[in-house]
């Protein structure tokens, strides 16, 4: 038999808001790869004027970029441009700056230890769980697979 | 040159970033552990390091370059000490992205206030 809420299902999917994805697509693009070149500007000040290479720049560019984004995050700045960036700020690594260091100021209140220590990679965290994890399962296997074919 | 680089090659890892969110409906959680799994790939069959090569910054500060860089480390450490390298030389090379964030986050809490 037909289904009596057919007709509803129809209409609530018509009446959905469409995600404008193309806009927003945009806005990622523009943003992320603002924050990108903001990155290579630090990045070539420290080649420059502290004598790093193109092999080491990246450790102190992308500290220097989340001592940036605490600043952002603390005045209440970074939620502002997330909302309008989506993804364009939350990709880049000053984002996982964002996710430790906003935890961290948010549960402040809770104490130094249980709130700050212990909520800080609330959500983060992931991020590093499943990056360490699958960077040693594939340094593991990619090793093995060099002693097999090397000697 | 590197500018007009990092920001298209950063921009669009963006947009990949953008469309797990949008098309895909993952959560940022979801989205941000794909990427940097993605990232670790990568450089498993040596395909991100050229990158960097040739987009700098555009290719370093997104959020994949971490997946990249421990894996960069695991294999550097692997090279001189076997399978134990693995586990030691995991922060060899990303270690300012997570030490910045523990002590910048720290310095956070003591100075700001949480707003709302």
């Amino acid at each position: 038999m037909n289904d009596p809420h057919a007709n509803y299902k129809d209409y609530e999917k018509a009446q959905e808001p469409k995600r404008p994805l193309f806009k927003n697509c945009m806005k990622a693009f523009l943003i992320g790869g603002l924050i990108c070149v903001i990155g290579q500007v630090i990045s070539t000040i420290y080649m420059y004027f502290f004598d790093f290479t193109e092999q080491t720049v990246g450790n102190p560019t992308v500290a220097t970029l989340i001592f940036i984004t605490m600043l952002l995050t603390g005045f209440g700045l970074y939620d502002r441009i997330a909302q309008f960036a989506g993804a364009g700020t939350a990709v880049p690594v000053t984002g996982f700056g964002n996710a430790v260091i906003s935890a961290a100021i948010e549960h402040r209140t809770e104490g130094f230890v249980q709130g700050v220590g212990g909520n800080m990679f609330k959500l983060a965290g992931s991020v590093i769980l499943f990056g360490v994890f699958s960077a040693f399962v594939i340094a593991f296997i990619k090793t093995i697979f060099t002693y097999w074919s090397g000697a | 040159m590197v500018f007009l680089w990092s920001f298209i090659v950063g921009g669009l890892i963006c947009v990949v970033g953008q469309l797990l969110f949008d098309v895909a409906k993952l959560t940022p959680g979801h989205t941000l552990s794909t990427l940097v799994v993605a990232g670790a790939i990568l450089d498993g069959f040596g395909l991100y390091e050229p990158l960097i090569d040739f987009a700098g910054a555009g290719a370093t500060v997104p959020i994949t370059s971490f997946g990249n860089s421990l894996v960069h480390g695991a294999l550097e450490e692997a090279d001189k000490h076997g399978l134990v390298g693995v586990v030691t030389g995991m922060f060899e090379v990303t270690s300012s992205g997570i030490s910045a964030a523990i002590i910048f986050g720290m310095i956070g809490a003591i100075f700001f206030k949480a707003k709302g």
